[in-house]
């Protein structure tokens, strides 16, 4: 129930019953991981040698607001609409 | 032969000579559409109106003899492809009204090459899965057995090739996602090497694993396709920059010389016996052919799997984060912000994503990021040296690209596990960041497809391309039909 809050999901109890048990079947395949020594091993996070790419830091054509905006469920003129959050 | 079972090479010399007219092969792709997508559910729309007006711009363009690379020809894109104006779901409830307001770099390119979008193709939600049995709306049919899956996640462009709904398409691979449903449904999948397509309007799934390429009928459509949708795009950061090659010159070359690998460790127990003689043949075949087979280890392979679940879920996590119910897609209403998150994402996603999200967001968490993700990261390392060492000895490695031909609805999907395993040949692949073709290389006794995986090294699309040409053109397996 922790990791589905963190993950931002509702989960019924009897939900969570059956994603514990899956998850837990995969996580026990993970394990095997643990079998190599990983000491000396740096990490990769991504396969290309590219880092920190710059453009020029120019004004570019962006989307019209109406246009950004044509997909929300829920907004008026220039903003999204969303549930109330000071009380 | 009817034209949409033709291939784009084919349909090309007969357009440029003007023997047929762009409409007329639509006319036979939405006949057929019209005759088999009941069986087949390969699309989740087709775009048929958009079409016949973009044909009869390709005819004016024709008749200027102004053509480009694939003026008149229908191909079809897998939902996860932004196309501006034109619903994409990514097979998703929580994208169930998604109309992009921007079109992806991949069909901008064919845009400008003239081609006609016949629709956008079925897949597992947000590409999760290895069966189209994910998708939020229907499971897409196996054309040579609607009782088998297709494949996944691109199962829905591999379905429309192979059942000749469309003349080629587009899907995009994570962890096989193309080269596992060209291999169940008989047809040509490339995965480009990391970076040589951009991303850009791909729905991520994971970010350092997504790449996108084509599924055709022919070696040198396939070719085609990557001269058209690759090279460096400025609005991808992780686009690789440099030239722009032609892919079609090497169609044709030999293979002679050409040191091809075969690692043991895919040559093991679960290899289905008629997937593993089939392979077996196709490289004595390769042999004949001039090549020279070497047997060379890739021993971190049994790792693969656990590495790129724990890798993928984590950045498929983070990349789902986007969908809250505020920007776009699907919302349910809460007492609170929090609230309309949690109903919002518990009911616009699908059992796979959440589980894979759950998975991800706990291999992220405090306190198990080390043993989970920083761990799968190092072994990573270790799968991409594999690859790295090998190629120190071999030009490309020959595998199967699946463990079985196309599995039956149902069979895999009580047990995640047992779907996950089912990408077990094609994962590493995504891991190392290399490219890698399936190409068609017999059938089993119940006469379904099998395929051939050739690996290459980065950026040596050009040395698996030419020796699946070769191979293809001395077999018939790619000349073969289902019958629907």
């Amino acid at each position: 129930m922790h990791i589905a809050g963190l993950s931002r999901l509702s989960i019924l109890d009897k939900e969570a019953e059956t994603l514990r048990g899956q998850l837990n079947s995969i996580l026990d395949y993970v394990e095997q991981l643990g079998k190599l020594d990983t000491a000396n091993i740096e990490p990769t996070s991504h396969v290309l040698p590219l880092n920190n790419v710059m453009r020029e830091d120019l004004v570019k054509d962006s989307l019209p607001i109406e246009e950004a905006l044509r997909n929300a469920p829920d907004g008026t003129e220039k903003f999204y609409r969303v549930p109330k959050i000071i009380e | 032969m009817k034209l949409n079972e033709m291939t784009i090479t084919g349909l090309r010399n007969l357009l440029d000579k003007k023997e047929i007219r762009p409409s007329e092969i639509l006319d036979d792709v939405y006949a057929r559409i019209e005759e088999v997508e009941d069986k087949i559910h390969a699309y989740l729309i087709t775009t048929k109106e958009q079409a016949y007006k973009t044909a009869a711009e390709a005819e004016k363009t024709i008749i200027e003899n102004k053509t480009a690379l694939l003026t008149g020809i229908p191909i079809a894109v897998k939902d996860n492809m932004c196309t501006e104006g034109i619903l994409t779901t990514c097979g998703s409830k929580i994208l169930y009204n998604f109309i992009p307001p921007y079109e992806s770099t991949v069909t901008a390119r064919m845009k400008a090459q003239h081609y006609l979008l016949t629709g956008k193709t079925n897949m597992d939600e947000f590409a999760m899965g290895s069966s189209t049995e994910n998708s939020a709306y229907y499971p897409s049919k196996n054309p040579w057995d609607t009782g088998c899956v297709p494949g996944g996640s691109s199962g829905g462009s591999a379905a429309a090739v192979a059942a000749d709904e469309c003349i080629a398409a587009i899907g995009s691979d994570t962890g096989g996602s193309i080269r596992q449903p060209a291999s169940l449904c008989g047809v040509v999948g490339l995965k480009p090497t990391y970076g040589a397509v951009s991303r850009y309007g791909l729905v991520a799934f994971a970010s350092s694993l997504d790449q996108i390429g084509p599924l055709t009928k022919t070696v040198a459509d396939s070719a085609l396709l990557l001269n058209v949708i690759g090279g460096h795009d400025p609005k991808d950061s992780t686009s690789a920059p440099g030239e722009i090659k032609d892919f079609t010159k090497v169609i044709g070359q030999d293979i002679k010389g050409m040191r091809i690998g075969i690692p043991e460790e895919y040559f093991i127990k679960g290899l289905d016996s008629d997937v593993e003689a089939s392979v077996k043949d196709a490289l004595k075949k390769l042999e004949a052919l001039g090549a020279v087979p070497v047997e060379i280890s890739l021993p971190h392979t049994e790792y693969a799997v656990a590495t790129y679940y724990v890798i993928a879920t984590s950045e498929a996590s983070s990349n789902l984060a986007r969908y809250d119910g505020v920007k776009y897609g699907f919302r349910r209403d809460g007492k609170d912000l929090l609230d309309m998150y949690m109903k919002t994402r518990a009911e616009g996603f699908g059992p796979e994503v959440k589980r894979r999200i759950m998975l991800g967001t706990f291999a992220l968490s405090s306190g198990y990021y080390d043993a989970y993700y920083r761990k799968a990261q190092q072994v990573r390392t270790l799968l991409k040296t594999d690859f790295e060492k090998a190629f120190e000895k071999v030009d490309i490695i020959a595998t199967p690209t699946a463990p079985t031909t196309a599995f039956r609805f149902g069979e895999k999907t009580t047990d995640p596990l047992q779907m996950y395993l089912s990408d077990i040949f094609t994962i590493s692949v995504n891991l190392a960041g290399v490219p890698a073709i399936s190409v068609p290389c017999g059938f089993s006794a119940k006469r379904m497809p099998i395929g051939l995986q050739l690996i290459g090294k980065h950026f040596d699309e050009a040395s698996i391309l030419k020796a699946a040409y070769a191979f293809e053109q001395s077999t018939e397996w790619h000349l073969r039909k289902p019958t629907l």
